[in-house]
């Protein structure tokens, strides 16, 4: 029954990114007992795969930044649909987090004073990343991973959250979260934390999409059961397609090249030659982009009196630009566009600045990006759209939930800018541990688990095993991904989405028949794709049916039937909820800018 | 331009298994862990691998290729022929789970042991002031991605279960010497090093270094750096004061965080009927024996046959088809290889 391995904390915190370890690190000092809960070994998770930095007005290479600024590009990037408060939370505060990672260990690369550097990227005004070389993701990562294990915080590793628990026995619906049910991938065995906060830390869902920076753990675990649990998801039609990510060969596409390769002075070119990002400049960034190349490559040194080059646009610009000319047939020979910073740097340069990049070539690709130039298209790489949360708390519509990361939304709008997901995994983790650890502290009692929602989730868990079905869990995964990336993907239509839903329905329905074949429950990869399949296919609707309702074009969410950004939807969030199984997609209004912050907008450039 | 590859992988847990041998098809460019997924969408959807990034980043996918220690998602099936069969195992130095997956626990517990960075003052305002040449030693051996493959094929603990509990290994040997190098930590961390973390035990064979993905120096920028620190300070003491084969009394609590229970949870540890819902306050704190405790010694299943000339630098670890005549031998000729190289090393430290 359910007397399965059980433990007991304040607060749980599902996922060892960036932003799960920062939550512990916070909920930990804030005196709550807190336990990491992970899929992968502790230290994998994807926040090593971020490569450029993080981004934090310090000023250190521009005095002029200032919080101010980076909130203004912020929401300028995200096209003015972000959540303005965790905007300006997110702007005031990364500088601290950096600083505080400083104090724990990190080693950031220098300026010639001995202050943390700070590079140039899309969409930022200024050079605003904190970085090591272009491996800052791991860094952050190995940084927090040390805090966490000096402070002595419990960690569950490779250990997989299926469900969220509630009191009455509906999951969490309608009550208070008690706590979270998992499997251990060693074993097979089930395992119940009995805690009345969770910090969902689970990052995003591009594991959705064929072609994707991402690993497998971005299975959108934590989108889909806080949708369960009686959680709203925010604007889940904006998922962001990385400009630039490898296309050759095949093994490797759709992995990531960092945004450095431009900030550091690579250009976009066509099979002509051209840099054709002069051609696909937006009138919204007409007055602070340059429009021709001797401007644009004067800014690298003089930031003041030029404007910064179009291959610095923010990444749903530059993705569409891209797409564009390869579907006008000026792609490369293996279908992507050229990335050239072999004849704008020194080989030297590009080996000091980029290393990981020129490793990657070298060893995956067989170019020397010294030398030549790489080959690049858009790859599926972060989802905007997230769990609905309180920007001050980051407490979800159900007590108790919490979310962070890329698995919340609101924090970016439409369109992340590269740099600002590391700052805010940093700013909104300590905010999220902080405040459930006080709302655990002012509970005045605990909420108990249901053995109900237990006994669910553990039947729910061993139902692949029992099934007499012959579908096979990879088979339908790889389906799954594959209409995804061709029907909700970068430029979306109408008819096609609808399309998408109905393979969509049909997949579920494949799904209920998956069956596991093989030697039982110890680290078997079958059935955890099988367990996989619930969330992938929950988000993946989630995603199709928002892109449907919006019908305008705006950030990472691409109509071909809808071109134009519609004003009338720039006041409107979508918000998902769903009850026994279906979806509901409402319009929400956005909070309201104080005046203040207003005036930062009417500023000319 | 692709092929049917012929593949070896081993199949098995800890009680045993063996290899089985499997023919997929692969494309151009692919590297070893696509072969292996393929054969998990295709014929051997249980087959157990680990893998996060699949780029080089994150280390999750380290095992042993035709016998070298290496990330499956950096090897490229190009640098095989075409009608080699390649063979995939575990790594050896650690138990098996299932298959390809080994429990890396004993990483986890060393990380423990080494203490936090210790900077001068705490007030987190931007006022640190580093060289960016300054910054630079450490930073390169923050580029480990903890792929654990030097701990695989470090000989010191490879097949020697026994130096576990007093080794640490290269990976925190260049934790240590981070840093040490670090131009604001405020510890002495060389009798650390030596004492606790046995730095001595290692002779400098540099086979860790070679088998790095990220082409860390672990041995001339890490290990032999700190050496000569060491030095600076206290003669090595396992080749004088006390003796070849002695070795001194380890701390039983690690000099950093490493007190109290484990906070590294295994499946059906520490389940809370030891830990009442109602106190509060941080889960550590209690003193207690370390948990870390070394693995059984495995019997000597077919993973051994690949166990290969452990001892050795990667580059000369023997092929799987060599490796196979040593199956039923293996563990003496491991013990053979051990001592003998231990009595090596021994003398060419000594003319030193």
């Amino acid at each position: 029954m359910t007397d399965f391995e059980s433990h007991d904390y304040d607060v749980v915190v599902v996922g060892a990114g960036g932003s799960g370890l920062r939550a512990a690190i916070a909920a930990h000092e804030a005196g709550a007992r807190t336990a990491i809960v992970c899929k992968s070994l502790l230290g994998k998770a994807h926040t090593v795969m971020a490569e450029g930095g993080i981004a934090a007005a310090m000023g250190n290479v521009w005095p002029e930044d200032n919080w101010q600024v980076h909130f203004r590009d912020t929401m300028r990037g995200g096209k003015m649909l972000n959540n303005w408060r965790m905007a300006q939370l997110h702007a005031q505060e990364a500088p601290s987090r950096v600083w505080e990672l400083e104090e724990w260990g990190a080693l950031f690369d220098r300026t010639k004073e001995g202050k943390i550097s700070q590079r140039d990227f899309g969409g930022h005004r200024y050079a605003r990343l904190a970085h090591v070389g272009d491996r800052t993701g791991l860094e952050m990562i190995r940084t927090l991973q040390q805090r966490a294990v000096d402070l002595g915080i419990d960690v569950f590793m490779e250990c997989t959250i299926t469900r969220l628990l509630g009191e009455s026995g509906s999951g969490g619906r309608g009550d208070r979260v008690s706590g979270a049910f998992a499997y251990w991938r060693e074993t097979g065995s089930f395992i119940t934390f009995r805690a009345p906060a969770i910090i969902l830390a689970t990052g995003g869902i591009g594991r959705s999409f064929t072609v994707t920076s991402n690993s497998w753990e971005y299975s959108g675990d934590g989108h889909a059961m806080a949708l369960w649990a009686g959680a709203s998801l925010l604007n889940m039609e904006f998922v962001q397609f990385h400009p630039t990510g490898m296309v050759w060969p095949p093994s490797v596409k759709g992995l990531l090249i960092t945004e450095s390769v431009r900030g550091e002075g690579g250009v976009l070119r066509n099979s002509d030659g051209k840099r054709f990002m002069f051609d696909y400049i937006p009138e919204f960034f007409k007055a602070e982009t340059a429009d021709n190349e001797a401007e644009a490559d004067a800014w690298y040194d003089d930031h003041k009196n030029n404007r910064r080059p179009p291959e610095l646009l923010p990444r749903d610009e530059v993705a569409r630009a891209i797409n564009s000319e390869i579907k006008a047939g000026r792609g490369s020979p293996h279908g992507g566009v050229f990335l050239d910073i072999a004849t704008r740097r020194s080989a030297e340069d590009i080996k000091r600045r980029l290393p990981s990049m020129y490793h990657q070539f070298k060893e995956l690709g067989d170019v020397d990006i010294t030398k030549d130039p790489m080959e690049v298209a858009p790859t599926c790489h972060y989802v905007m759209g997230g769990i609905e949360v309180d920007a001050d708390t980051e407490a979800a519509t159900v007590s108790g939930l919490y979310a962070v990361g890329e698995v919340s939304g609101g924090m970016h709008g439409s369109n992340r800018l590269g740099g600002n997901s590391l700052s805010d995994l940093l700013v909104f983790g300590k905010r999220a541990g902080e405040s459930a650890a006080g709302y655990v502290a002012a509970l005045p009692s605990r909420p108990a688990v249901a053995a109900a929602d237990v006994q669910a989730a553990a039947d729910e868990a061993l139902a692949p095993f029992a099934n007499p079905g012959a579908e096979n869990p990879y088979a339908v995964m790889k389906d799954l991904q594959e209409h995804m990336q061709s029907l909700v993907g970068i430029i979306r239509k109408g008819d096609e989405l609808e399309i998408a839903l109905k393979e969509i329905e049909r997949l579920k329905e494949r799904a209920r028949n998956v069956s596991v074949k093989g030697s039982g429950r110890s680290y078997n990869p079958g059935w955890h794709t099988a367990l996989d399949l619930r969330a992938m296919l929950t988000v993946s609707e989630c995603i199709a049916r928002a892109a449907l309702t919006r019908t305008e074009s705006r950030g990472g969410h691409t109509r071909d039937d809808y071109p134009a950004t519609d004003p009338e939807w720039g006041k409107v969030n979508l918000v998902i909820t769903e009850r026994r199984g279906v979806l509901q997609v409402d319009r929400k209004p956005l909070p309201q800018m104080p005046d203040d912050l207003k005036a930062l907008f009417e500023e000319t450039h | 331009m692709g092929h049917q590859q012929s593949m070896r992988v081993w199949r098995g847990d800890a009680s045993g298994g063996d290899f089985r041998s499997y023919s997929v098809p692969v494309e151009e460019g692919e590297v070893v862990l696509d072969a292996i997924h393929r054969l998990q969408a295709e014929q051997a959807p249980d087959l157990a691998v680990r893998w996060n990034c699949k780029a080089g980043k994150c280390g999750s996918c380290s095992a042993e290729i035709n016998g070298k220690p290496a990330l499956m998602c950096m090897t490229r099936l190009s640098t095989f022929e075409p009608t080699e069969t390649v063979t995939v195992t575990p790594m050896r130095a650690f138990p098996v789970i299932r298959d390809l997956v080994t429990d890396v626990t004993f990483n986890y517990e060393k990380a423990r042991e080494v203490p936090a960075f210790a900077p001068p003052h705490s007030n987190a305002d931007g006022s640190f002031r580093m060289q960016q040449v300054d910054v630079e030693r450490g930073q390169e051996f923050r580029k480990c991605i903890e792929c654990f493959l030097c701990q695989n094929t470090c000989h010191v603990i490879r097949d020697h279960e026994e130096n576990k509990p007093a080794f640490a290994g290269p990976r925190f040997f260049i934790r240590y010497a981070e840093l040490d190098m670090h131009p604001l930590d405020t510890l002495d961390r060389r009798r650390m090093a030596q004492e606790d973390e046995g730095l001595g035990y290692c002779n400098i064979t540099k086979c860790c270094s070679e088998v790095c993905p990220e082409g860390i120096h672990i041995t001339d920028n890490g290990i032999i750096p700190l050496k000569e620190r060491v030095v600076d300070t206290k003669y090595d003491p396992v080749f004088i004061s006390l003796g070849i084969g002695r070795r001194k009394q380890r701390r039983l609590v690690g000099p950093g965080g490493g007190s109290g229970p484990s906070p590294i949870k295994r499946p059906g540890q520490g389940q809370s009927s030891l830990r009442s819902a109602a106190s509060a306050g941080p889960a550590s704190g209690a003193t207690a024996t370390p948990t870390f405790a070394p693995a059984p010694p495995r019997a000597p299943t077919a993973v051994d046959k690949v166990a290969s000339t452990a001892s050795s630098a990667a580059s000369k670890v023997g092929t799987a088809a060599n490796a196979e005549s040593m199956k039923t031998a293996m563990p003496a000729i491991g013990a053979a290889v051990g001592v003998g190289f231990l009595a090596w090393a021994i003398r060419k430290t000594r003319k030193k």
